[in-house]
Parts: C-alpha cells; sequence; structure tokens
C-alpha cells in the first residue's frame, strides 16, 4: 500500500537565511555566449509587490535534456556544469531574476514536442503549498501555437501570463498571484 | 469512497479530500490576498516535471547537519535529534536527496532581521541546517527544541514550535516545503497554518513523534519525522519520448 502524503505548509517569512544563503539565481556564468536574462516581479491579489517571496525554476539545457537520470536520452549532449534549477528570492522590490540560457524544446504528453519552457516554483508567506507555473518563450510563436500544454488552456488572457515579454536585455515575467491578469497556475 | 489508481493518475484533488491544505483558507489572513481564484490547470506527466533538481550534489558543510555547533559556544535550550526518512509516494527511499530546515531559537525568535518578537536572540545559534538522505532515506540533525513565538494573524495568536523542512525528493512534483511539529503542543487549536490541513489523519503526519530509541542518555531527546513525498517515480511508459 501506498503511504500517504506529509502535507505541505507555507515557507513563512524567515526561510533567506537557510535557503538563500548562497547565490542560486545564475545557472551560467555572467559571460556565457548564450546567456538570458529573465526577470520579473510578484504581484498579490491588491497588486502590491510580495517582497517575501521565493522562486525555483527548473528546466532542460540547450539541447532540450535534463539533468537528471529520468532523461536517458543520450543521443542529446549534457552540460555537467549545467544544473537546470535556480532560486531567487524576491527582493524589496518584489523582483526575482535569473541567468540561465534557452532551453531547447522537450517530449510531450504524447511524444510530441513540447514548445521551450522553464518550470517554475513560487513560495511564500500565505501560500500554504507552492504554486506551479510555467515560462514560455515570446520568440517561439509557431512552437507555442502547437505546445500541448499551453494549447489545453482555452482562456487566451490566461494563456498569455505564461509567455514572457521581451525587454531587450531581459525576458520579463510577472507574476500575478491573485486578481486581474492573474498568472496561469498548474496542479498535477 | 474508495480511490481508483486511475484517479490518482489523472492527478485527483489532494485539497479536496483535505490531505493538502487549500491555497485559500480565510482563516490564515495572508492567504486573502495571495491564494490564486482561477482554476488550476492539470499538467499532463513529462519529462519536465518527472525530472527534477539533483540539487541533493550541492555542496554540504560537515557541520551543517548539527545547529548546535556552528558557533564558538553551544545554544541554549533543550538539545534534541531529529531524524527520519524520506520516501516517495510508492514508499521507496529518496536517497541522496537534500533536506533543508530553519527554525526559531529556543527562546521563540528567528535570526531573521524581519522578526521583531521581543524574545533574546542566541549568538550561539542561526537555527538554519541542511543535510542529504543516506542510502535507506534517512536524515539526522542535531539542534535545538525550537520556542513557541507570537504573530499577528489575529489577537493573541502563537505559533506551534516547529521546524521548517524542504525537500527535492526525485522529481519537479515531489517538491515539499513543510513544517514539523511537536507531539502534544497546546497551539495546535488555534492556528490556522496547522489547521489548514483539514484532514485529521493528515495532520497527525505533520507531528513528528518522541522517540526513546533515537534519545541519546545523558544528551539530548530524540523525535522521529518521515516524510512522505507526494508523486510517484516514472516508469518508462510514462515518459513517451
Amino acid at each position: 500500500m501506498s503511504p500517504e502524503p506529509t502535507p505541505s505548509q507555507t515557507i513563512g517569512p524567515f526561510f533567506h537565511d537557510a535557503l538563500l544563503d548562497r547565490n542560486y539565481s545564475e545557472l551560467v556564468s555572467l559571460d556565457h555566449p548564450e546567456r538570458i536574462r529573465i526577470e520579473g516581479t510578484v504581484y498579490d491579489g491588491a497588486g502590491e509587490i510580495v517582497t517575501d517571496a521565493m522562486v525555483e525554476i527548473w528546466q532542460a539545457n540547450r539541447t532540450g535534456r535534463y539533468n537528471h537520470p529520468a532523461d536517458d536520452r543520450e543521443d542529446l549532449s549534457l552540460d555537467e556544469d549545467f544544473s537546470g534549477f535556480g532560486r531567487s528570492g524576491t527582493d524589496a522590490g518584489g523582483a526575482f531574476s535569473f541567468l540561465t540560457v534557452k532551453p531547447a524544446p522537450v517530449p510531450g504528453p504524447g511524444g510530441e514536442l513540447q514548445a521551450p519552457h522553464v518550470m517554475v516554483s513560487v513560495f511564500a508567506r500565505g501560500l500554504l503549498r507552492r504554486l506551479v507555473t510555467r515560462i514560455y518563450f515570446p520568440d517561439e510563436q509557431e512552437a507555442n501555437a502547437a505546445d500541448p500544454v499551453l494549447s489545453s488552456i482555452e482562456d487566451q488572457e490566461l494563456r498569455r501570463t505564461l509567455i514572457a515579454r521581451d525587454e531587450g536585455d531581459a525576458l520579463r515575467f510577472d507574476i500575478h498571484l491573485q486578481g486581474d491578469g492573474q498568472t496561469a497556475f498548474f496542479e498535477f | 469512497m474508495a480511490k481508483r489508481k486511475g484517479e490518482e493518475a489523472a492527478g485527483y484533488r489532494r485539497e479536496d479530500e483535505g490531505i493538502q491544505p487549500p491555497y485559500l483558507y480565510p482563516d490564515y489572513v495572508a492567504t486573502r490576498l495571495r491564494a490564486p481564484k482561477e482554476p488550476l490547470i492539470i499538467l499532463p506527466r513529462t519529462l519536465s516535471d518527472t525530472t527534477g533538481p539533483a540539487y541533493g550534489r550541492g555542496p554540504v558543510g560537515e557541520l551543517d547537519d548539527d545547529l548546535t555547533r556552528q558557533h564558538s559556544g553551544e545554544p541554549l535550550g533543550e538539545r534534541i535529534i531529529v531524524t527520519g526518512r524520506v520516501l516517495d509516494g510508492d514508499g521507496r527511499p529518496v536517497k541522496s536527496s537534500l533536506v533543508e530546515i530553519w527554525q526559531a531559537n529556543a527562546a521563540g525568535r528567528y535570526t531573521h532581521r524581519l522578526d521583531q518578537h521581543p524574545a533574546p536572540l542566541d549568538p550561539n545559534f542561526s537555527g538554519a541546517g541542511r543535510c542529504l538522505t543516506d542510502g535507506e532515506g534517512r536524515y539526522r540533525f542535531v539542534t535545538v527544541k525550537p520556542g513557541a513565538y507570537p504573530w499577528k494573524n489575529h489577537l493573541n495568536a502563537w505559533r506551534p514550535a516547529h521546524i521548517h523542512f524542504s525537500l527535492f525528493g526525485p522529481a519537479f512534483r515531489s517538491r515539499l516545503i513543510t513544517q514539523m511539529y511537536f507531539p502534544g503542543d497546546p497551539l495546535f487549536e488555534q492556528d490556522p497554518i496547522f489547521q489548514s490541513v483539514r484532514d485529521e489523519k493528515a495532520r497527525q503526519r505533520m507531528i513528528s513523534t518522541f522517540d526513546l530509541e533515537t534519545t541519546q542518555p545523558e544528551w539530548a531527546l530524540g523525535y522521529r519525522f518521515d516524510i512522505v513525498l507526494e508523486g510517484r517515480e516514472a516508469t518508462p511508459m510514462e515518459n513517451p519520448r
């Protein structure tokens, strides 16, 4: 018989010394030729910035391979120094930021390809469970249109919240926890 | 009602059963403006979430699992050993996986700059630890028992003593942040964070048990806290390429 899961509880406001004692937000070096910056601000349902959130990302590398034993597609190269994991707190302005590379497409639920995307977890005081969302890329219109997850979202406005905005030197992905323009969140 | 295997695979709602807390739990005031209102979208199972951070290989320092030896002197308080096993949804041990913890000191005060509770800081206690699970999914920390502390959620609100736990498990799906409580705490009844888990048995799974076998004579009390993560390990069949 499968054991029953341990319930989730909020991260609370006091996690910084334990979880953000080092810089986990730069997945590649500052001079990586293909580096991209993804940044955003977390807002609550009153439109106020959330200064005590923690955002984590998980993604495939430039070839579309995840640095994990369950991804055994050995025809795709693995960058040993690219873990695919990042973690950023939100600062006094509610902002988080990552330096990473754009992942290549990865397999979807039926074997078709998913558009390039980054998995996101959001933790904060007032969130009894993490929120899960995805960052998609604005220069992938065709792949985004065919993506099985994006196209499963009927509400166009909600779907649009998952696509980052190109701001020239960075991709912007704001997270609205609640209210007008709420970000699309997932469950498993 | 009996659960069918297929319902689990389709992501049946733990929240509806009260096993996981809801996002909106108005008694916990901070949820009111932070809980999403749009319905959640079911995410199909793909490599994007059946893989996850192999964060377990990150650097863990020698004294990171002993919160009583991170400074020149010993912290004040009741010295305790907290240990248990981390299991996946199939009951298999989660090996070599990072466990991170943080907690208030024995007086109920966090070192965090935003904690304004007028209880003393302890210069010998930071309250942060980490370790890797062993080959049987076991972790072990030495620390002091955290104190209860007040918060401003409602009049005379106090958090029961707890230790925050952060776990990765084998996949993105299994990521969990939770809190471990201590048996018999009189503050459970009025704590909306604890009570947000509506299922009585599920609440009990957040409470550690006093364990005489872990307890070391003349030295420290032992508490046992096993953690079960959501999600079953993906088989190749569930990972079409």
